[in-house]
């Protein structure tokens, strides 16, 4: 929500103006739910381990404890933020110590699979809006597949992929771009044939030709159904992208920090990784809503 | 564009005989393995691959009923599938490749009670308690913030928001505060299928319009009447919506939560183990468990929306 063009600037400054105090109170609200949670959930193991057994302690010194475990059962919004902090400051960006480094990955990897994705969508949907027999024998099954947990399959991709001797980004981009391709694939079908009939008539009578009317009519028509897609299939990638992550064995990633965190209990770690995916998720969305507002300036306009 | 109509018979010797010499063709020895392939298996391949294409051409142009939609997509399944079994099996291509599909069928049916065990696990338990309660509590919050219109301006952006972030990751945090077994995986599926529902709900008690509500308030309806006579209705078409994708967020989060650890059943602890293993043809059994399973809950949810949404015009439209 936080993208700023020039066109939509007046809406964003009004919405900011009204939506701006309930967000930040609601977002303190979580904070301190947090908080709550992290005293509530640590006191068992801290009054157990940590406090002096006599029972000779003051409530203060337990909230203190609870808050400055190792391994706490869910740690404290601070202890997460200072682990953020000393992994992108600490170390260089090429170290796999620093978070940059596995957001880095994990980013490529949903990059390359949405940009592949993105173009097969494109070009099957054309291919399924000229053709009557790929209308009616392909689209239902790709429509179909939306009920279906495709990402199950993501296993099976690494495996065919692992045995041809493809390692590395490629298996990871091939899920993420097949998670994209579905929504997207629907959405442009949708768009494609969203002119109305007496526009298409019109480029009928000025005698142009398929190409034409799908560059000049078509396309222009469906980018409205197609951008929604692309949030979708961005974020979709993204969660390809990170299982894929999880079963290679991979050393780097942001799956993989999930992986390795839960291997040897590093909740810290955890949520730390879980942070810095939440923002590339928020960061790569934003991106393809400014794409957006930038596509249809024009059209908001009018 | 001025074909001449096709008559139904014709179209269906051109779609039913290539079938049968399809299936004929299946049992020759040199399409069975038995022999390496030579040009006649390829010729014979084109052919029927000809066939099958003029077949489909033939059934997508029919104009009239509805149902040849339907047929030219099963059709269309149908020949793949076929293709899949016959070139998988002639050329022998390696099952860690692609199993053919009647390897899959057949490790399907040797492991039912395995997969049916890995079912109740995974969709029983999982899938569907947190399923409930993740949409459940999504309806209960927007209905109880339904007169906070601070909350809803401080919740809705937050709550779209979430659509954009992993939250299948939390699925290690689960596991350690519930355990291996399946509460872990619930966990994660309500939170994934908590926000949709919050979303729809609210978008949906905004839905009726000003008329309408005006009407009710003319006839001196309490707040309590409205929402239950008026506004909760309105609401019922983008309460399914939320529904349906909350079945497909469900189950992903349930069998994606299985990968990061879990006992010893489930369907995404078998479609994990058994990839490392490299049982291929058990994967993709779970898979077809995975992917029927999916279907047949939004099968269900259509039907469920005929009834409950039976007035809304996008319903209506569809009879």
């Amino acid at each position: 929500m936080a993208i700023t063009t020039k066109a939509a600037a007046t809406p964003l400054g009004q919405r900011l103006r009204q939506d701006g105090l309930p967000v930040l109170v609601v977002l303190t609200a979580i904070l301190l739910l947090w908080y709550g949670l992290t005293v509530w959930l640590n006191a068992p193991g801290v009054i157990e381990r940590v406090l002096p057994a006599d029972g000779a302690w003051a409530w203060q010194q337990l909230v203190a404890a609870t808050m400055d475990m190792q391994r706490p059962v869910m740690p404290a919004p601070h202890q997460v933020a200072a682990d953020l902090y000393s992994s992108l400051t600490g170390h260089p960006l090429n170290s796999p110590r620093n978070l940059l480094f596995h957001v880095a990955v994990t980013a490529q990897s949903t990059l390359v699979g949405f940009v592949m994705g993105t173009v097969l969508g494109l070009v099957l949907s054309v291919c399924i809006v000229h053709s009557r027999t790929l209308d009616r024998a392909l689209l239902p099954w790709i429509v179909a597949s939306q009920s279906v947990p495709v990402l199950a399959i993501a296993p099976i991709v690494l495996v065919i992929l692992g045995s041809m001797g493809l390692a590395g980004v490629a298996p990871k981009a091939v899920i993420a771009m097949y998670l994209c391709f579905f929504p997207v694939t629907v959405a442009m079908v949708q768009g494609l044939r969203s002119p109305q009939v007496i526009e298409t008539e019109m480029l009928h009578t000025y005698a142009a030709s398929r190409w034409q009317a799908l560059w000049m009519l078509r396309l222009p028509a469906a980018l409205p159904f197609l951008f929604p897609a692309l949030r979708v299939g961005i974020a979709a990638g993204l969660v390809g992208a990170m299982v894929a992550e999880l079963p290679t064995g991979a050393q780097a990633g942001l799956g993989a920090r999930l992986l390795t965190g839960s291997y040897y209990g590093q909740t810290v770690q955890i949520w730390s990784a879980l942070v810095m995916a939440a923002l590339l998720g928020l960061v790569l969305t934003a991106a393809m809503a400014a794409i957006e507002n930038l596509a249809l300036r024009h059209r908001r306009q009018a | 564009m001025s074909r001449t109509p096709r008559s139904a018979a014709s179209t269906a010797l051109l779609v039913l005989a290539p079938l049968v010499l399809a299936g004929l063709f299946l049992a020759a020895p040199m399409a069975s393995g038995q022999e390496p392939v030579g040009a006649t298996f390829w010729l014979a391949t084109l052919a029927l691959a000809a066939l099958a294409v003029a077949g489909i051409r033939r059934l997508a142009g029919l104009e009239g009923r509805k149902i040849y939609a339907s047929l030219t997509a099963a059709l269309f399944g149908i020949w793949v599938v076929y293709f899949w079994q016959l070139l998988t099996v002639a050329l022998e291509v390696p099952r860690v490749l692609l199993p053919a599909p009647w390897l899959i069928v057949q490790s399907l049916v040797d492991h039912l009670p395995r997969l049916g065990k890995d079912f109740t696990q995974t969709v029983v338990k999982a899938v569907i308690i947190g399923w409930v309660l993740g949409s459940g509590l999504g309806f209960l919050v927007a209905v109880a913030i339904d007169r906070l219109p601070f909350l809803q301006r401080g919740l809705l952006p937050i709550a779209s928001l979430t659509s954009t972030i992993p939250l299948v990751g939390v699925a290690p945090i689960a596991v350690m505060w519930f355990g291996f077994d399946w509460p872990s995986k619930a966990a994660v599926v309500v939170l994934m299928t908590f926000f949709p529902m919050l979303v729809s709900t609210l978008a949906g008690l905004q839905a009726s319009n000003r008329l309408e509500r005006e009407l009710m308030h003319s006839y001196g309806a309490s707040y309590g009447r409205t929402l239950w006579s008026l506004r909760l209705p309105v609401a019922v078409p983008f309460m399914i919506g939320a529904l349906k994708i909350n079945a497909t967020l469900a189950l992903i989060g349930a069998i994606v939560a299985e990968f990061f650890g879990s006992p010893t059943s489930g369907l995404g602890f078998r479609i994990s183990t058994e990839a490392t293993k490299m049982n291929m043809p058990l994967v993709w059994a779970a898979v077809l468990v995975a992917a029927v399973t999916g279907s047949v809950a939004y099968a269900l949810l259509v039907a469920l929306e005929r009834r409950a949404a039976f007035w809304h015009p996008s319903v209506r439209g569809k009879k």
